[in-house]
């Protein structure tokens, strides 16, 4: 080890103040991050447990490992975990945290301690739903549809007041980074020099502030009917279970794009980075951000098509639910425009980006056809459903989780992973996840309703079919385990800015030192200037001063 | 850190590069928790709502049977307790640390009024069998549910009165930082800040009293 390195080693956030107590009560957001990740990368094990061991049950329409009682609380386990425990945390409180600072060259967020106590209620609540689970777990579907959720004999209690703590975490995330873009940019970057993930964890943090109140009222309602019979939901006593359905659908129909906002953040990095190209339309990619942050507050009723709600109010979400596209269009067409004429470079966070696009474009389709109403009637409560979200929110959010976390992870580790083994693991997610959930396309569109134990055998072979994908998808999984733990010991040393992108989180060490950058940032050139800035050529230069 | 400069005073957190900075960042930060706490009430002043649009008669005939002179007396001390919350920052901004002190005292002790008052409404209540739901016992409300006004009327003042406990707790802390002689006329931000959500707590209640108690 030089001596340079073993500088950069003794003054890195991962060893500047050593030991456990110091990383357990840090108000670094850096660590923060860090065991933001332990916490969401645990939770998705746990999740993605659950998701095999369902997949395994469906192999036959007979009993394989479980009974049908078990099978749905595995599956309200799966997406309860999935959804409050991983995939709502996993960008911005995990990636977010810790680049966020980074990338507007701040010292760390607004709010040290709320960042830090964010990340305590995050475990409390995590313990809270570990402990349902053990009490028997809870089997109402993550949604907690009354009136069954309020009859079941299993832990509702604990796994919506679980639910309910988590929330708090989630506003605390959103507070601070509000806070933060506001009043701790670097001189000089103005809101239109800001990169685009910036924007993106914005417009998410105003959809977690606005929303996430909403559903806990709506969660403490629940557990006040349950615990002392209010009524509010209840139909016998004057109360609605459709009213319980609008609360729940105010907050997690946003909820749906506090998972994808941030991915499309990560996405327009990676397309920009690797393309080596300024990014075409930053404003479009901007504005839509906020343009969908707006349209998801109006659109929660299209999951009630055929709840009772009223035909004209029917008629109404389904045309709102049409406008979704608009932006998310835009999106698309600017990051594919963007890699036009680029000198673009199949790196695997780049592959990532690539999937992201195929597969968002599937799960987005789906989507319009899902609003409309009459194909609905026919659709809702299918496999078709199941695989609409799943293209969304696996095959959108964490696809561009992966890409965002190969592409920081030399920024976080200060190690490479390993290019070669990373390919193979993105090959095997990539046909994996397809197998797995095209085939419920299909299943879907010819009937087959979700949740259910059983099915006819008209499905069997699709079912099969759907468990031997899941198999690989969960092997590339356990390849991508293996070569990133061992990068994080035997990796090669990371450059500061492997991937010669302009965003300022690189323009640090890797990885960086405590209080982020050893000078007071200001901002010289914009996110994407790629058109005017040759990155080799200031690589270069930055050698030549680091070797002075 | 530890020393106290005109450039560097001990207020100010490594990551500011000014006061003025931290105290906007702070005061940006409360307003999008107001916000959050005025969405969370939201949900419950749409169930309120939902259920008085399907039984208006019931909600006039159950309204009466809350005390207007113990909710009107309520809402006076509320708003009272707001002009000392409000003196009490002033006092501090002029550097007047015995008077924040003493205003703030005022408006714990006119909090505590609010309670006491909350707690003979409560019990009154519940000897009658005024209750939510399944409890309700009472008989002589005429109207569909009369259970229901009583399940969002404890619902939406207990959350109330949750915030009112909250806000003297942070109220008290301030009071015990100010007493330790943490803040000055240059720094007084934690002061402002539970001024901001004390205010929120009565907004709440000047909305909750017309709706429950004046429906007639």
């Amino acid at each position: 080890m030089s001596t340079l390195e073993k500088a950069i080693a003794d003054t890195s956030y991962l060893n500047d103040p050593p030991g456990i107590k110091n990383w357990l009560f840090t108000l670094d957001h850096k660590r923060i991050g860090v065991l933001y990740l332990y916490g969401i990368m645990a939770s998705f094990l746990l999740g993605g447990i659950f998701a095999m061991l369902l997949r395994l049950e469906l192999l036959s329409p007979e009993r394989v490992l479980m009974d049908a009682d078990t099978y749905n609380q595995f599956f309200t386990l799966h997406g309860a975990v999935m959804i409050f425990l991983f995939i709502i945390p996993s960008i911005p409180a995990a990636l977010g945290n810790f680049v966020l600072p980074l990338m507007i060259g701040a010292k760390d967020v607004a709010f040290p301690r709320l960042n830090l106590a964010s990340w305590y209620i995050y475990v409390a609540g995590a313990l809270i739903c570990l402990y349902s689970i053990i009490a028997g777990g809870a089997d109402t579907g993550w949604t907690f549809y009354t009136p069954y959720s309020t009859e079941t004999g299993t832990a509702v209690i604990s796994l919506t007041f679980g639910a309910f703590v988590l929330g708090f975490s989630s506003i605390f995330t959103g507070i601070n980074f509000i806070a933060t873009i506001h009043k701790l940019r670097a001189p000089g970057m103005t809101w239109f020099k800001m990169p685009l993930m910036v924007w993106a964890l914005y417009a998410t943090s105003i959809i977690q502030v606005m929303a996430t109140p909403v559903l806990g009222i709506t969660l403490i309602l629940l557990i006040v009917e349950r615990t002392f019979g209010i009524g509010i939901f209840d139909p016998a006593m004057g109360g609605d279970p459709v009213l319980y359905q609008h609360f729940f659908w105010f907050y997690s129909h946003p909820a749906v794009y506090i998972m994808i906002l941030p991915a499309m953040g990560i996405i327009s990095e990676l397309i920009s980075t690797f393309s080596h190209k300024k990014i075409f339309g930053y404003k479009m990619i901007a504005f839509s951000s906020l343009g969908i942050a707006f349209v998801s507050f109006l659109v929660w009723g299209h999951h009630m098509f055929v709840s009772g709600q009223s035909e004209m109010a029917a008629m109404i979400f389904s045309f709102l639910t049409f406008f979704v596209g608009i932006p998310s269009g835009i999106k698309v067409f600017n990051w594919v425009a963007t890699m036009y004429k680029g000198s673009i470079d199949l790196k695997t966070p780049m592959l990532y980006a690539l999937s992201f696009l195929f597969l968002f474009c599937i799960g987005g389709f789906t989507g319009i056809v899902l609003g409309s109403l009459a194909v609905d009637v026919h659709l809702h409560d299918t496999y078709f459903i199941v695989a609409h979200f799943h293209y969304v929110m696996m095959g959108g959010t964490v696809m561009a989780f992966l890409g965002g976390l190969h592409y920081w992870w030399p920024k976080m580790w200060g190690r490479m992973y390993n290019e070669f083994w990373a390919k193979i693991s993105l090959a095997l997610i990539f046909v994996g996840f397809n197998a797995t959930f095209f085939t419920q396309f299909i299943m879907g569109s010819q009937g087959m309703p979700r949740r259910y134990y059983t099915y006819v055998d008209t499905y069997h072979r699709l079912h099969a079919f759907s468990s031997y994908g899941s198999w690989v998808l969960g092997l590339g999984f356990v390849v991508m385990a293996v070569y990133l733990i061992h990068s994080l010991f035997r990796g090669s040393k990371a450059p500061a800015n492997p991937w010669r992108s302009l965003t300022m989180e690189w323009e640090t060490t890797s990885p960086p030192i405590a209080h982020n950058f050893d000078r007071p940032m200001v901002l010289e050139h914009g996110p994407y200037d790629y058109d005017v800035i040759d990155p080799r050529k200031r690589l270069d230069d930055h050698r030549r001063e680091v070797a002075k | 850190m530890s020393t106290q400069s005109a450039e560097h005073p001990k207020h100010l957190l490594h990551h500011f590069s000014t006061s003025q900075q931290q105290a906007e960042s702070a005061k940006l930060g409360m307003w999008v928790f107001l916000l959050t706490e005025i969405l969370l009430f939201g949900g419950l002043f749409l169930a309120y709502t939902v259920y008085r649009s399907w039984h208006p008669d019931m909600f006039y005939n159950a309204h009466l049977f809350l005390d207007r002179e113990l909710g009107s007396l309520n809402t006076v001390v509320l708003i009272l307790s707001s002009l000392t919350m409000a003196l009490a920052i002033r006092s501090m901004q002029l550097g007047n640390r015995k008077r924040t002190i003493r205003m703030l005292v005022f408006t714990l002790a006119l909090a505590a009024v609010f309670l006491v008052v909350k707690y003979f409404e409560y019990s009154h209540k519940i000897d009658l069998g005024q209750l939510p739901g399944k409890l309700y016992t009472f008989q002589g409300i005429e109207g569909d549910n009369p259970h229901v006004f009583f399940s969002v009327y404890f619902l939406m003042t207990g959350l109330h009165g949750i915030h009112v406990v909250a806000g003297m707790l942070t109220i008290g802390w301030v009071l015990w930082r100010t007493v330790r002689n943490d803040f000055s006329s240059e720094y007084y931000t934690p002061i402002e800040m539970t001024g901001l959500y004390w205010h929120l707590v009565d907004l709440v209640w000047i909305f909750l009293f017309p709706l429950f108690y004046l429906i007639g």
